[in-house]
C-alpha cells in the first residue's frame, strides 16, 4: 500500500543544496568578483575634513606686522539633532532677525537633515565669547574655526587688497579651491595668492550612519597636514604710508612714493581710500557695496588706473628727449612773449629770452613748443614720422605708456601715442609738429598713471635708469628677495643729460622765481616739478613729481591732487612734507603740515 | 547498547556540534555588530552580547530539560502542546504588546517573548503525530486537508499579528508532506507558480501570455505525444494565463504598500537606495565590502557605524560578510548545508514514522529561515524580517530553535528503544 518514497530524500538535499550553491555563487560575485562595494562602504563612512592653514602674514619693510590672521568662527548646525529653543534669545544672540533664522534653517534643513551646513560665517572672536557661553543651550550648533584678517592700522588698503570667498567661476577654474574657501581679490591678496593660501590640509575620518565622526581612517594614513601660508615682507613703509594717508583726507588723488635705489614703492596712497577691516568677516558684503555707491569711488585705485594728463610735469620728459637726440643743450634759448606767444601761450611772467634751466623752473610754454618742435624736425631723421618715432622710443623707455607687470594687479598702462594714432586720425603725412603740439607741454593724447610719474622721478633721481617699482621685496624671508625685481631697466637717455635737468628742478624749490619755493626744505636738496593738468570737467588738477636729496636720492614721488589748483599750492607742500618726514622722521614745518591735514578738498553734494 | 540510566547516551555528536559552533558564531559576530568603544566586554550584559550569552545559558538548560524528559511524552502530547500554542497565540492577540508593528509579543517584566517563534516546533509535532497515525493516507485529499489545517491554523493567527515572515515559515512544511507523499507535481507546481509571479511583475501581462501562447503551440508541434493530451495543455495555458492577468491584480490591491514597495526595489523595478530599498543596499555594501577575506573582526565599517540597520538580529549575516570576507561566508553557508543534510540523515534513520516526520519538520523549518535570511541579506529574496538560526541575537528565537532541534536530537537518541 505504502509506496517507497525514501528516494525523496535525495530531492529534499538537491534543493538543500542547489540553494546552497546559489548562494555561494552569490556571494562570489558580491565578494570577490565585483570590488565596487567596498569603494560604496568607503563612500559611507569616510568624509574628508579640510584643515585650513594659517594665511601668510604681511610686514612692512621695516618688520611691522600690516596684516594677520585673527581666529574666527562658523556656526554649524545639524539640523536633526536641533531641539525646540529660544528664538529669540538665539537670534538676539547672534544678531540676526527672526525671518532670516527660519531662512538659514531652512536653506541647511534642505541641504541635509544630517549632515552640518554653516549657519552663519565668520563670527568675530568678541561675539564668540558670548555666543560660547551660551552654546550649551542650543543643541544641534557648534562652531568650526576659521581665520579672519586683521589689520591692526587701517591703512593701505589698496595695496593689500582683500579676501572674499570664492565664486563659482574660481572653483571651475581652479580645482584647489572648493566653496567656502577665501581667495585674494585684489592687491596684494590677490597678486600673491598662491604664496599666502598655503596648502589646505586633509583628515580623512569616519563617520557613522548619522555622519557623526568615529575617528581617524588608518591611522592618518591618507591624511596631509596644512601648510601655513609664507609671510610677504613689503617694500611698503608703514609710518609713511599713514603720514601720506592723513595729508590726503579729504583730497581726492593719490602718491606713489618709489625709492629710486631699488624700485621699491614706500608708500602708494589712492584717496580716499577706506579701512581695510571694513571689507572682512560677516560686514564685508554690505561694506563693500557702500564703497561701491560712494561718488567718490573710494574703491577706485587711481594711483595705478587713473589715467592723467600729466601736464607741465611732462616738459621735463621732452627736455630729456631734446637732449638725447642732440637738438637742445644746456644753452638753447628760446623767447617768449608771454600771453601773445604762438602756437601755445605762456601763462607765467619771466624774463625772455630763456634757456633751458629757466624754461623748466619756470615752466614755459612757448620754450617747450620749441624744443618739441626741434625733436620732431630733426634733420637727422630726414621724416617728422621717424623723429616721431624717436621720441616715442625714448619717453616709453622712461616706463611710460606701458605695465610695469610687477605685482600690482590691475594697473593702467596709461597712453603714449603711436604713429599709427596720428595717421589714422590726420592721415599719413598730413601732420606735423605743429599737429601735434599739446604732447609738448603734457596735453593732448598722452595718459600717464601716477605711478608712471612717481617712477620717472626715479628716473630722474637716478640719471637715466629705474627698478620696476614693486610692492613686496621678499617672501617667506626677509632674504628671500624676487629676482625680477631687481633688474636695472636703462631708459635711452644718458646719464649727462640729467645733471642740467637735476639742477632746474632743484630751482623749482631752490631758485628765486621756483614754483615751489613756499615748500622749501632747510638742509634738503629736492628736486621738482609742479604741474598743472587742465581738467575739463572741473578745477584743475595739480601734479607734483620731486626727489630728494639730489646727488644721493632716497626717495622720489609723484603727487596728484584733483581739482585742486596749481601744483604749488597742495601737491608741492605735501611731497615736501613727505620727504622732511622720510629723510628726517620729523615735521618741524607745523604750519605747512596743519594747513595740509585740515584742507578739505572735497565738497559734496 | 542501550543503557536507560545514562540520558546523554546515543545523542548525535555530530548535531551537537553543529549547534556549539553556530551558537557560538552567533555570539561572537552579535558582539561584532554591537560592539562599542565603552562596552568593550563581550559579558557586558548591558549589551546584546552579553544579553545572548543569557539566552545560550538558558538554552543549555533547556536542552538538559529535554533530555530529561521522557522521548515518549513529545508524541504523546504533541496535540496538547500544539493546542497549548494556539491558545497562546490567540492570548497574544488579546494581550500582547505590539513591537515594530507587529502584535507578537509577551512583555515578562523586561523580557519581551515571542509565542511564533515556539509555534514552529509544536505545529511540527502536531503534523508529526498526525501523519505518523497508520490509518492516514496523504493522498487522500481528507488527509491532505487536515494536514493542511494543522499548518495554517497558528500560520492564520500569526498572520493576524502582521507578523508575516513567521507566518511564511510555516510554507516550509510542504518539504515535509512531500517527504511523506505528497506528489511532487504540487511542488513543481508551486515552483512554476512562483516564477510566473516574479515574471507577472516583471514583464508585461499579456506580452508573457503571448510567449506562454507560442510555447504551447510549440509543444503541439514538436511533440507527438503530448499532443493528444491537448485538452490538459490547453487548460493549462489558460489556467496559467488566468494566473497572470490574477496576479497583477492581487499585487495591486491585496499586498500592503511596504510589502510591494519590497517586492519592487528586489525586482529592480524601483531604485530608491536612500528610502525602501536603503536596507538591501547597505547589507549588499556591506556583505560586497568585506572581500575574499574580510576586513577583520570587529573592524568592519558598515555594520559598525549603524549603515546596516537590524546587524544583531535579522541582517547578522552582514557582519559576517564584511568582517570575515567570503571565506566567512562560505564557511557557514557549509555548516547550514552540513547540519541540514545531517538532520535528513539522521530523520531517515528513525524507526519511528513520529520521529521521521518530526525530524524532517526541524530540517524544513530551519532550511526556510536559512534560505530566505540569507537570500534577503543578499538581495535575492524581498526583506523578510525572520531570523537565522542559532546566529540572530534574540532570546525567543534562539530558545525556539534550540527546543525545535533538541526534541528532535532526543527523539534521535532513544530510536533504538521504540518499536
Amino acid at each position: 500500500m505504502r509506496r517507497n518514497l525514501s528516494g525523496r530524500k535525495y530531492i529534499i538535499i538537491a534543493i538543500f543544496i542547489v540553494v546552497a550553491v546559489i548562494f555561494v555563487a552569490r556571494l562570489l560575485y558580491l565578494q570577490v568578483i565585483d570590488d565596487s562595494y567596498l569603494l560604496s562602504a568607503e563612500n559611507n563612512v569616510l568624509r574628508k575634513n579640510t584643515i585650513y592653514p594659517n594665511r601668510g602674514l604681511i610686514y612692512d619693510k621695516n618688520g611691522k606686522l600690516l596684516v594677520y590672521d585673527e581666529a574666527a568662527y562658523d556656526l554649524m548646525v545639524i539640523p536633526r539633532k536641533v531641539k525646540t529653543i529660544d528664538t529669540v534669545e538665539f537670534c538676539s544672540l547672534l544678531g540676526i532677525t527672526d525671518s532670516v533664522f527660519i531662512s538659514k534653517m531652512t536653506k541647511a534643513k534642505k541641504y541635509s537633515r544630517y549632515k552640518s551646513s554653516l549657519f552663519l560665517a565668520q563670527i568675530s572672536k568678541e561675539d564668540f565669547g558670548f555666543l560660547a557661553e551660551k552654546l550649551y543651550k542650543y543643541p544641534g550648533f557648534f562652531v568650526r574655526s576659521r581665520s579672519l584678517r586683521k589689520y591692526p592700522k587701517p591703512i593701505a588698503a589698496h595695496i593689500l587688497g582683500y579676501i572674499a570667498e570664492v565664486n563659482n567661476n574660481e572653483i571651475n577654474t581652479n580645482p584647489y579651491y572648493s566653496s567656502g574657501d577665501y581667495i585674494g581679490k585684489s592687491g596684494i591678496e590677490k597678486f600673491y595668492e598662491k604664496e599666502l593660501r598655503g596648502k589646505k590640509g586633509v583628515q580623512v575620518v569616519m563617520v557613522d550612519v548619522h555622519n557623526r565622526q568615529q575617528g581617524s581612517y588608518k591611522n592618518g594614513k591618507y591624511d596631509s597636514i596644512a601648510e601655513a601660508g609664507k609671510n610677504l615682507y613689503l617694500t611698503i613703509d608703514a609710518d609713511l604710508q599713514e603720514y601720506a594717508e592723513k595729508l590726503m583726507v579729504n583730497k581726492i588723488g593719490s602718491i606713489v612714493v618709489i625709492d629710486p635705489k631699488t624700485g621699491g614703492i614706500l608708500t602708494f596712497v589712492t584717496s580716499p581710500t577706506y579701512d581695510p577691516n571694513l571689507l572682512v568677516g560677516r560686514v564685508r558684503s554690505k561694506n563693500f557695496q557702500m564703497l561701491m555707491k560712494d561718488s567718490l569711488k573710494p574703491l577706485l585705485n587711481r594711483a595705478i588706473m587713473g589715467t592723467y594728463p600729466p601736464g607741465s610735469t611732462f616738459k621735463v620728459v621732452n627736455a630729456l628727449v631734446g637732449l638725447q637726440e642732440g637738438v637742445l643743450h644746456e644753452g638753447t634759448s628760446y623767447s617768449c612773449n608771454g600771453p601773445q606767444t604762438t602756437p601755445i601761450r605762456c601763462t607765467h611772467h619771466h624774463i625772455t629770452p630763456l634757456q633751458l634751466k629757466m624754461g623748466i623752473e619756470q615752466s614755459c610754454n612757448p620754450y617747450f613748443w620749441n624744443v618739441f618742435r626741434s625733436i620732431i624736425n630733426n634733420p637727422k631723421y630726414n621724416s617728422v614720422e621717424k623723429a616721431f618715432g624717436s621720441w616715442r622710443k625714448d619717453v616709453t623707455s622712461m616706463g611710460f605708456g606701458k605695465k610695469f607687470n610687477t605685482d600690482i594687479p590691475f594697473e593702467k598702462p596709461g597712453s603714449i601715442p603711436t604713429l599709427d594714432l596720428y595717421n589714422k586720425i590726420y592721415g599719413k603725412g598730413h601732420w606735423n609738429a605743429l599737429t601735434i603740439r599739446s604732447l609738448a607741454i603734457g596735453q593732448g593724447e598722452i595718459l600717464v598713471t601716477p605711478l608712471q610719474m612717481a617712477n620717472f622721478s626715479a628716473v630722474i633721481a637716478n640719471k637715466g635708469f629705474y627698478y620696476p617699482p614693486h610692492l613686496v621685496t621678499a617672501i617667506g624671508s626677509k632674504e628671500n628677495k624676487i629676482p625680477r625685481f631687481h633688474e636695472k631697466q636703462m631708459t635711452e637717455i644718458e646719464e649727462k643729460y640729467f645733471d642740467v635737468v637735476q639742477e632746474a628742478m632743484l630751482n623749482v624749490f631752490e631758485g628765486e622765481h621756483g614754483t615751489a619755493r613756499w615748500s622749501k626744505l632747510e638742509g634738503v636738496k629736492i628736486g621738482g616739478k609742479t604741474g598743472t593738468v587742465q581738467n575739463p570737467h572741473g578745477k584743475d588738477h595739480s601734479m607734483f613729481i620731486a626727489f630728494a636729496p639730489v646727488g644721493d636720492p632716497k626717495i622720489a614721488m609723484s603727487v596728484i591732487i584733483e581739482n585742486s589748483g596749481y601744483g604749488s599750492t597742495w601737491a608741492a607742500p605735501i611731497a615736501s612734507l613727505l620727504i622732511e618726514k622720510y629723510l628726517n622722521d620729523t615735521i618741524v614745518r607745523k604750519h605747512i603740515e596743519k594747513r595740509m591735514l585740515d584742507g578739505n578738498l572735497i565738497s559734496r553734494e | 547498547m542501550r543503557n536507560r540510566g545514562n540520558i546523554f547516551q546515543n545523542i548525535d555528536r555530530v548535531t551537537i556540534l553543529l549547534y556549539f559552533l553556530l551558537v557560538f558564531v552567533g555570539w561572537i559576530n552579535i558582539y561584532a555588530a554591537v560592539y562599542n568603544d565603552e562596552h568593550q566586554s563581550i559579558l557586558d550584559m548591558s549589551q546584546n552580547y552579553g544579553k545572548q550569552l543569557i539566552w545560550i545559558s538558558t538554552s543549555i538548560i533547556l536542552i538538559l530539560v529535554i533530555f530529561l524528559i521522557e522521548a515518549k511524552f513529545f508524541s504523546t502530547f504533541s496535540y496538547v502542546i500544539y493546542f497549548l500554542m494556539v491558545l497562546v497565540l490567540i492570548a497574544v492577540l488579546l494581550v500582547g504588546k505590539e513591537i515594530a508593528g507587529s502584535k507578537s509579543w509577551f512583555q515578562i517584566g523586561s523580557f519581551s517573548i515571542q509565542p511564533a517563534e515556539f509555534a514552529k516546533f509544536a505545529t511540527a509535532l502536531a503534523l508529526a503525530k498526525y501523519l505518523s497515525q497508520i490509518d492516514v493516507d496523504i493522498t487522500r485529499l481528507k488527509t491532505k486537508l487536515f494536514a493542511g489545517f494543522i499548518i495554517f491554523a497558528p500560520a492564520a493567527l500569526i498572520l493576524l499579528q502582521h507578523d508575516t515572515g513567521s507566518a511564511m515559515v510555516f510554507v516550509a512544511f510542504a518539504l515535509v508532506l512531500f517527504r511523506e507523499g505528497l506528489s511532487g507535481s504540487l511542488l513543481v507546481l508551486g515552483f512554476v507558480l512562483a516564477v510566473l509571479f516574479i515574471l507577472a511583475l516583471l514583464i508585461n501581462k499579456f506580452i508573457l501570455i503571448g510567449i506562454l501562447a507560442v510555447f504551447t503551440v510549440l509543444v503541439y508541434v514538436l511533440n507527438k505525444r503530448l499532443r493528444k493530451k491537448y485538452m490538459i495543455i490547453t487548460g493549462l495555458f489558460l489556467m496559467a494565463a488566468v494566473y497572470i492577468l490574477s496576479v497583477d491584480f492581487a499585487f495591486e490591491n491585496i499586498l500592503e504598500p511596504h510589502q510591494k514597495n519590497r517586492i519592487n526595489v528586489l525586482l529592480g523595478k524601483k531604485k530608491d537606495p536612500h528610502g525602501v530599498g536603503y536596507n538591501v543596499h547597505q547589507s549588499v555594501i556591506a556583505i560586497g565590502s568585506g572581500g575574499f577575506s574580510g576586513k577583520g573582526f570587529l573592524k568592519g565599517t558598515q555594520t559598525k557605524y549603524d549603515f546596516v540597520p537590524e546587524q544583531s538580529t535579522d541582517f547578522i549575516f552582514c557582519t559576517i560578510g564584511e568582517e570575515w570576507g567570503f571565506v566567512g561566508t562560505f564557511v557557514l553557508i557549509l555548516l547550514f548545508v552540513a547540519l541540514l543534510i545531517r538532520l535528513v540523515i539522521l530523520a531517515e534513520r528513525q524507526r519511528s514514522r513520529f520521529s521521521r516526520i518530526y525530524g524532517y519538520g526541524v530540517a524544513s523549518v530551519i532550511f526556510f529561515h536559512f534560505a530566505v535570511n540569507i537570500g534577503m541579506t543578499i538581495g535575492l529574496f524581498p526583506v523578510i524580517g525572520i531570523p537565522l538560526p542559532f546566529i540572530s541575537y534574540g532570546g525567543s528565537s534562539l530558545w525556539a530553535f534550540t527546543v525545535l532541534l533538541f526534541i528532535f536530537v532526543k527523539l534521535d537518541s532513544v530510536r533504538m528503544d521504540l518499536l
